[in-house]
């Protein structure tokens, strides 16, 4: 009876992998820490240690379970198959990688462990499963990045031998990065942490605003074993970072006073076994809870965050154009309304960690960043250390979306680490992760848009009020953002945009795709609707009409005369409507409490910086030994600046994507590529790569004397170029090097042509616009609020689709968020801190996504390639709000559309 | 620090004597509750236990061993009055939760969405509880007393769910919920029924979940729908009049206490209908 009763602590005995491990560690430790940090298994993943994300999932005797969930002791005998361990051992695995290859079903990859285990085990059971299976076997586990369909169709297709081709730009290549996703040899922020490295943790006030005070924090150590406490006190440089210059407001640790709930006044350090049986709540601090203001509405209530922010207005944008009052005054109708979104969590499946070493007088931080020479600098400023004594070495990056460009977790180990001299570690929970990283804002927006009899729009007005959290973080940038882009892609002769950016004692807004224009999109699209239906006009047929074109100005007096797609991508929408339209007609004829309904709305997006310079530099060079080495510092958080830089560079170089060997991103070896944010890395780094490639190409066709059309063929310390002339060999070990790494280096950089804003807001803000319209169809359950969603139709013009199934890749993951925006997400600080209480879609709430990739070429773009990051989630939403007005003829317009505000907005509907 | 793993209810209870032990089956509310930090008291696994699992039909009676997966309750061959049952543990989670997540431990976590008690509620389900007094039996309905409270006395643990056999019992389950998959629920409704030839109901039982500290039995609501067929313009007149005042919901995140009332009468309605029917 005694036998299994682990009552005097023994190791714990099972098979992984195949091999007998024993672990010998507290039995009630959860299983995946132990799998981790004690067996080596870093492909098994950690979202949220409650079950409810996947990420961690495990075969327990060939049963897909949370290891997070499971006990250690619990796992005796027992066979624990992994990720790793499945792609080693198991044929069904393999064939399954090579398919979520095929398909790119990885992006960031940080799912991808879980995914892949859970499909196996299905595999096994139902080789061929139907896509309803597939749901049901992957419903528990979470991407942020996909929108999951190339993961359905990855699975289904499991055991296709074909592979994809592979080529420089246009070619649908599988992913350059990708096999270690696949394969669970991936690394990310918390998993290149040394044996020995020390785990920082944080203690954070659990009060929306508070005064504290310390007690006797030496003793608490003592008593504790920790290696370090830290608290403001012990920050050597200026106790404060942020993202926009001049606005750098956000303390490393609190001072005095917090301003949000769980942010941080101090960290422990001590070994994990130390820190994991630590009850923080006992740490020696004394709240004294203060007034506070969660909305905007509140926010004159309290005393200014931050002062000169009088009012707590943290600052206001500002676009005009013609004399909207004036024009209004003329429309033959006119809509408006009050619009508005909550908090929206980024939701990336992993979350923030980083290790920081000491290397003699220089620091190295690992961690997944979207903007590591951003970290670097804000980083040197908190320790007081020269720039060039910090290293910044990106890990592989578990989803970002904006919020991965600000510093969170790499200042507190780069401290300490830096203090002790030995190395530290930290990963967040889910509940700091949610509690404390930046949010999209939340907004409050109020628009009235007018058009003439024939449906032509002749003016806008809006005013949007942003919730900007305690600090500004990317603030100003929405503040700045939004008043350019809340007309849409129409033409809007006669305008006016105001927008405020508000601080509140809440988490700091900041970067989310999309950066304010999905929420100025969420009033615009709707209103757009209401003046179709107020005109008699096809909803389609009206934004086709007031499209802008080549040549029209935009609501800043911008011109384009070629780019602008936003017509091209209607025309592609419109078979797609017309059929919709029909099959909603017939469905609805049938009657019954299930109503189907069909939305439509379009977006644009500015790529890059707003009128500002953000440029990239690509360093390539050739070995003597032959080799391509291409210097990439553009971070791929999943989006795939790997795979198409690599492309755009092999292009442009004229040799295969094969040959191109990539080094970083990393400060030390990479030259800056600017910040993985605003749909810029394809448009900017690219024409960095893009140009370094010509470069590169135009000395090498010198040395050999030959023609522009000539064929370089990189052999083994050799370049052999060869053009209708006939072939010359390149003797690399005959030149003279350009430095001690290559023989021939080239380095270029791109920044984008702007113009800056006058006060008005007129100017060139953006080189480039991407523009995208996008259609929704669903079913509304009228008795209950419930949405089914049937379909999207997403039409793109990204200009040049330098790779189209990473295309295809971004537009799913964007509409997949851009559902949970309409429908289920919102971020209550204090109230929906995990994932099963902060929703985010799962497998089984993305329907089919059909793409429309539009190539209308550009000015300015690599091969005529735009951005897309931003723009494929901005108009799902507004079509989907669009759509269940449709069905059943309530509007929802304070999201998320929740069941319970759409049957609200319905029983109203009915009583007037 | 401990950790136990018994092979015997015996041992356990014994274990269990001085009170400060925190039992462990599927885990997947035992870790949760504990966000980063590895228990620091002693820890008592259930799933050695044998006697705990499984399911048998004894006599009339059928018992459902208190460890017993979600998946296992899911996958198992049962008989229509338990399709409610069945239909909820496939609502449970996710497959990994399934997997681990038992039966017992859902009713004892005593949360007011717990997908697996409107079930037991409407087929009249027990708890059997073993303990230093012995074995006793408890109507569900009387085990779970509150949010996250239960009948259990120091000492007691769960051995079993029991349910009495009901040949020409059919039942259905709907649950409402903001996204698919790994949701707590808005509303849930569990219905068992017994139809007459003319497809009048001779035998109802209905559950709510999410709609009341715990899940309640819609007592007078079932007694007007005796002899009414579903759908017909009796039953659906009694639904729409029922004032439900078993429940009494709240506002939280998931949704409104007006929105829940409001869909309960929709879903039970529903319900009724599809256990008749037969179908999900």
């Amino acid at each position: 009876m005694a036998l299994t009763d682990l009552e005097v602590q023994s190791a714990v005995a099972f098979e992984l992998n195949g091999k007998p491990v024993a672990v010998d560690a507290p039995p009630a430790e959860r299983l995946s820490f132990s799998l981790r940090e004690r067996a080596g298994s870093l492909d098994v993943k950690v979202g949220c240690d409650a079950g409810d994300c996947g990420a961690c999932t495990v075969l327990i005797d060939g049963a897909p379970v949370c290891a997070c969930t499971t006990a250690l002791g619990q796992v005796e005998g027992a066979k624990i198959e992994t990720q790793a361990g499945l792609f080693a051992e198991d044929p069904a695995a393999r064939s399954l990688a090579a398919s979520f290859q095929r398909h790119q079903a990885a992006q960031c990859g940080i799912c991808t462990p879980g995914m892949m285990v859970a499909a196996v085990a299905l595999l096994r059971e139902t080789p061929k499963p139907s896509e309803g299976q597939v749901k049901d076997a992957l419903g528990g586990v979470l991407c942020r990045c996909t929108g999951y369909r190339k993961i359905v169709d990855a699975v289904m297709d499991c055991g296709n031998p074909a592979e994809n081709p592979t080529g420089g730009v246009g070619a649908p290549m599988a992913r350059i990065d990708g096999l270690p996703k696949v394969t669970g040899t991936e690394r990310f922020g918390d998993d290149v942490a040394p044996a020995h490295a020390l785990t920082l943790r944080l203690v954070r006030c659990p009060h929306h605003r508070a005064a504290f005070e310390f007690g006797d924090l030496e003793r608490y150590k003592q008593e504790n074993g920790l290696d370090l406490i830290l608290t403001e006190k012990d920050v050597p440089g200026e106790n404060r970072f942020g993202v926009i210059p001049g606005f750098e407001d956000q303390p490393m640790f609190a001072v005095k006073e917090t301003r949000f709930k769980n942010e941080a006044v101090a960290a422990i350090v001590a070994p994990a076994d130390v820190v994991n049986a630590l009850d923080l709540s006992l740490f020696p601090v004394v709240y004294t809870p203060l007034d506070h203001a969660l909305v905007p509405d509140e926010a004159a209530s309290v005393p200014d965050l931050h002062s000169g922010r009088s009012g707590n207005v943290m600052c206001r944008g500002f676009v005009k154009h013609g004399d909207a009052e004036e024009a209004m005054k003329t429309a033959a109708v006119t809509a408006e309304g009050r619009f508005s979104t909550g908090f929206i969590e980024h939701g990336y499946i992993e979350p923030e960690a980083a290790l920081a070493v000491r290397v003699g007088d220089r620091l190295e931080v690992r961690c997944c960043t979207q903007a590591p020479v951003m970290n670097k600098e804000g980083l040197a400023g908190l320790l007081g250390l020269a720039q060039d004594s910090i290293r910044v070495i990106p890990t592989a990056v578990g989803g970002g979306f904006g919020s991965k460009l600000d510093l969170t977790a790499q200042p507190y180990v780069a401290l300490a680490a830096w203090i002790l001299n030995k190395p530290v570690r930290v990963t967040y929970s889910r509940t700091e992760s949610i509690s404390t990283s930046t949010k999209r804002h939340p907004s409050d927006i109020t628009m009235r848009i007018g058009a003439d009899a024939e449906g032509n729009i002749v003016a806008a007005e809006f005013d949007g009020v942003f919730n900007t959290g305690a600090y500004a973080s990317w603030g100003p940038t929405v503040a700045n953002r939004v008043p350019i882009h809340a007309s849409g892609p129409y033409k809007t002769p006669n305008y006016l945009a105001r927008s405020a950016g508000i601080h509140t004692n809440t988490a700091p807004s900041g970067a989310f795709r999309g950066f304010g224009v999905p929420q100025s999109a969420l009033a615009q699209e709707p209103l757009y609707d209401d003046l179709a239906d107020a005109l008699g006009m096809d909803r389609l047929a009206f934004r086709r009409k007031n499209a802008l074109r080549n040549g029209d100005p935009t609501v800043t007096g911008q011109v384009f005369e070629k780019g602008m797609g936003i017509l091209e991508c209607f025309d592609a929408l419109q078979p797609h409507w017309n059929r919709a339209l029909a099959e909603a007609e017939a469905a609805n004829a049938k009657g019954g409490p299930v109503r189907r309904g069909v939305g439509v709305a379009g977006g644009w997006y500015g790529c890059g910086n707003t009128s500002m310079s953000n440029p990239s530099t690509i360093r390539a060079g050739v070995t003597r030994e032959g080799r391509i080495v291409l210097h990439q510092g553009a971070t791929d958080i999943g989006q795939g600046s790997n795979t198409v830089i690599t492309q755009i560079f092999a292009t442009a170089l004229g040799v295969p994507v094969e040959r191109i060997e990539l080094v970083g991103p990393d400060t030390d070896l990479t030259p800056d590529a600017g910040k993985t944010s605003a749909s810029r890395q394809t448009f900017i780094t690219g024409n960095a790569a893009r140009l370094a490639g010509e470069a590169l190409r135009a000395r090498i066709l010198r040395l050999a004397n030959v023609s522009d059309q000539a064929e370089i063929l990189p052999g083994d310390g050799v370049l052999s170029v060869k053009d209708t002339d006939g072939a010359r060999e390149i003797r690399l070990v005959d030149l003279p090097a350009d430095n001690s790494t290559y023989v021939l280096e080239t380095v270029e950089s791109y920044d984008p042509p702007t113009k800056p804003l006058d006060e008005n807001g007129q100017g060139v803000p953006y080189a480039i616009f991407g523009t995208t319209a996008q259609m929704a169809e669903l079913e509304v359950d009228v008795e209950l609020g419930t949405v089914r969603l049937l379909k999207i139709t997403a039409a793109h013009d990204v200009g040049k689709a330098i790779n189209p199934l990473l295309v295809e890749g971004q537009v799913q993951g964007g509409v997949a968020q851009g559902i949970g925006l309409a429908l289920m997400e919102e971020f209550l600080p204090g109230r929906t801190e995990n994932l099963h209480d902060y929703l985010i879609p799962t497998v089984g709430d993305v329907p089919p996504i059909e793409t429309l990739i539009l190539e209308t070429g550009d000015e300015h773009g690599p091969y005529g390639a735009k951005g897309l990051g931003e723009h494929c989630l901005i108009p799902t939403a507004p079509a989907v709000i669009n759509a269940i007005k449709d069905a059943c003829g309530a509007r929802v317009a304070h999201l998320p559309a929740t069941p319970d505000k759409i049957r609200a907005a319905i029983k109203a509907k009915s009583k007037d | 620090m401990q950790f136990h793993r018994p092979e015997t209810v015996e041992h356990a209870l014994s274990l269990m004597a001085d009170g400060s032990v925190s039992l462990l089956a599927g885990g997947t509310d035992f870790f949760p509750s504990r966000q980063g930090q590895t228990a620091r008291e002693p820890v008592l696994d259930l799933s050695r236990i044998a006697a705990l699992k499984g399911i048998a039909k004894v006599g009339g009676v059928w018992r459902i061993g208190a460890t017993t997966t979600w998946s296992e309750i899911k996958n198992a061959a049962l008989p229509l009055q338990f399709k409610a049952l069945q239909l909820a543990a496939a609502e449970v989670g996710s497959i990994q939760i399934q997997n681990a997540g038992t039966i017992a431990g859902n009713i004892c976590n005593a949360s007011p969405a717990a997908d697996g008690v409107p079930p037991l509620l409407a087929m009249d389900a027990a708890v059997e509880v073993a303990g230093p007094g012995g074995v006793r039996t408890v109507p569900v309905a009387d085990f779970i007393t509150g949010v996250r409270k239960t009948a259990l006395a120091p000492g007691e643990m769960v051995t079993a769910i029991l349910v009495q056999d009901a040949p020409d019992g059919r039942s259905a389950f709907l649950k409402l919920g903001a996204r698919r998959y790994l949701v707590i629920s808005i509303a849930m409704v569990a219905a068992a029924v017994e139809c007459a030839a003319d497809g009048a109901l001779a035998k109802v039982a209905v559950a709510v979940g999410s709609c009341s500290a715990v899940a309640q039995r819609m007592a007078s609501l079932e007694k007007g729908l005796i002899g009414t067929a579903p759908g017909s313009d009796a039953f659906m007149d009694l639904l729409s009049k029922a004032e439900l005042p078993e429940l009494s919901p709240i506002d939280d995140v998931r949704g409104s206490a007006d929105y829940r009332m409001d869909v309960a009468k929709t879903l039970i309605g529903r319900a009724i209908e599809r256990a008749c029917e037969g179908r999900a």
